[in-house]
């Protein structure tokens, strides 16, 4: 039984999740320290996606606890809207709000959720698309953009919100591979200024080089977890040898059944 | 000989193809010529285009009439597309009855005819209400059952709309920390309403041709509409040219909101802001 941990920015415990018949979490625990960034690879349908939107409880789980900054979440009675605001999620389709501006995108919460006055919001909103790289863009709006500045914009507004941890599930994969390098660069700056991160990737050198800890995941469950060093440069399990061979040498990959 | 018979010449396709649209405009110059010399010109000039009774009607066509029109038009469909958005809303709730209620509404004032629905409101409500009077009078009536009748429809339009706005907007702005009523406001619906605008605009013209409808909540004479004007005006003087002055003045309307919505639904389907 694992217990709670009051300094973990997010702690998951027996978690499990179906949809109907189908089990796609069967039982995850882990736990991502202040500071930390955590790494989670695995195949398609391994659960990954499912996994990091039940820490914001985009999905809810079927059973199991979490706990962001020491509040729990899966509480029924929980204020879900104000726990959502200290959690920043970053998705592989970008998601921005097409009829609002740059800047309208990255202020729009700010303003209604948590109330800040429209000059505050503004400011905000142009230092953390300076952070990102778009100060020249807060006019533009996202379809003008290209998918690695939509990404851009996508986490600006999601760190104007300061929220206290980062999801990204696979923020460079709907990407063409000239653009990955911008996206990743903000990351890992952000990483170094700090953030908590968790961050579901296929980009082992981002993984190799960003992360604290790479959790590997197979069927619903964690297989491994350890240092990239560990996990990706000498893994113990055949099934993670497996997936990485295929992920970083695709060409090699050997037909399953 | 060869052993197989001489092929009557084949027609390329050019020449197939000529032949087949020369064969379809002679059949449409043989109608209209036909028609042309079967019409009695004399009577249909002064029956329908007669100079001297169609002078009669202005001003009075378009200061009372269109303006009528437009005015019921104009207010009928402000409530119906306020009354849609909730119907909508409600069609999507979560709330079992509020989905019951607002497809019971949806059917019934689809399914019934909008004239059925006008007598209803123009004698049936004053019968059972006594002494219920609508802001507004006949204006207030007819607002109210043009909003009934065409929010049934702008309901399932919007309906669909906010459907079509994919589920990675609402997840967004849930993940910023919004309710789901505040991202329904900020995100969702100003996104649908968009889609929504070529429809919307077909709905308006539907709407404007069936503003003639108020005639049955029974209306006094500055409250007659176009068609209503026309028609009097017409018994009136024996002669049926007000009618084709009031038919100008709904073209000069239809036509151009009708090319309104199929540019702007064109451009949607450009993909364009
Ligand atoms: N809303 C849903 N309803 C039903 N099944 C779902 C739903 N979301 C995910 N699944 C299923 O759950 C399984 C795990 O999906 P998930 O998206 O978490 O995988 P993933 O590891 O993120 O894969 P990928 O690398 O392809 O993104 C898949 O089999 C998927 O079809
Ligand atoms: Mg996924």
């Amino acid at each position: 039984m694992t217990t709670v941990n009051d300094s973990a920015a997010v702690q998951v415990i027996e978690l499990y999740k179906a949809f109907g018949d189908l089990e796609v979490l069967r039982g995850i625990d882990f736990e991502v320290r202040r500071g930390e960034v955590v790494c989670v690879i695995g195949p398609s349908g391994s659960g990954k996606s499912t996994l990091l939107r039940c820490v914001n409880l985009l999905e809810e789980p079927t059973e199991g606890n979490v706990y962001v900054g020491g509040v729990e979440l899966t509480d029924p009675d929980v204020d879900i809207d104000a726990a959502r605001r200290r959690i920043g999620m970053v998705f592989q389709q970008f998601n921005l709000f097409p009829h609002l501006s740059v800047l309208a995108n990255v202020t729009i919460a700010q303003r209604k959720v948590l109330r800040r006055p429209a000059v505050e919001a503004d400011r905000i909103a142009r230092e953390n698309l300076a952070r990102v790289g778009l100060a020249d863009k807060v006019d533009a709006y996202p379809a003008q953009l290209s998918g690695g500045q939509q990404q851009r914009v996508a986490i600006a507004r999601a760190l104007a919100m300061g929220p206290e941890v980062m999801l990204f599930d696979e923020p460079t994969s709907a990407l063409d591979p000239e653009l990955v390098g911008d996206v990743l660069g903000v990351m890992r700056k952000l990483a170094l200024d700090g953030m908590t991160m968790l961050v579901v990737t296929h980009e082992m050198s981002f993984a190799r080089e960003v992360a604290d800890r790479v959790v590997f995941m197979d069927g619903g469950v964690i297989v491994e977890e350890g240092p990239p060093s560990k996990v990706i440069g000498d893994p113990a399990h055949e099934r993670t040898r497996r997936f990485l061979s295929r992920v970083l040498d695709p060409a090699a990959a050997e037909i399953e059944d | 000989m060869t052993q197989h018979a001489e092929a009557a010449p084949r027609l390329t396709r050019r020449q197939r193809r000529r032949l087949i649209l020369g064969g379809e405009y002679g059949i449409f110059i043989i109608a209209v010529v036909l028609a042309a010399s079967l019409a009695d010109w004399g009577a249909l000039k002064t029956n329908f285009a007669e100079w001297r009774v169609a002078k009669t009607v202005f001003p009075d066509i378009i200061t009372v009439g269109l303006r009528n029109t437009l005015l019921f038009t104009v207010t009928g469909f402000g409530l119906g597309l306020i009354t849609g958005l909730v119907l909508a809303l409600m069609r999507l709730s979560s709330v079992p009855p509020y989905r019951w209620f607002a497809l019971a509404y949806i059917e019934v004032f689809r399914g019934l005819p909008a004239l059925l629905i006008f007598i209803f409101m123009g004698t049936g409500i004053p019968l059972a209400f006594p002494g219920t009077n609508l802001p507004g009078g006949v204006y207030g009536t007819a607002a109210v059952a043009l909003g009934a009748v065409s929010a049934a429809y702008m309901a399932e339009t919007i309906r669909a709309g906010i459907q079509a706005v994919p589920r990675g907007q609402m997840e967004a702005a849930r993940t910023l920390g919004m309710s789901q009523g505040r991202a329904m406001r900020s995100i969702i619906i100003p996104q649908a309403l968009r889609i929504v605008i070529p429809p919307l605009t077909s709905e308006l013209v539907l709407l404007f041709k069936d503003s003639s409808l108020v005639l049955f909540l029974g209306i006094t004479l500055e409250q007659r509409e176009l068609a209503k004007f026309a028609q009097d005006a017409a018994s009136q003087q024996g002669n049926t040219t007000p009618i084709i002055v009031a038919a100008i003045c709904y073209l000069l309307i239809t036509i151009p909101l009708s090319h309104l919505a199929r540019r702007l639904e064109a451009r949607q389907k450009r993909g364009q802001r």
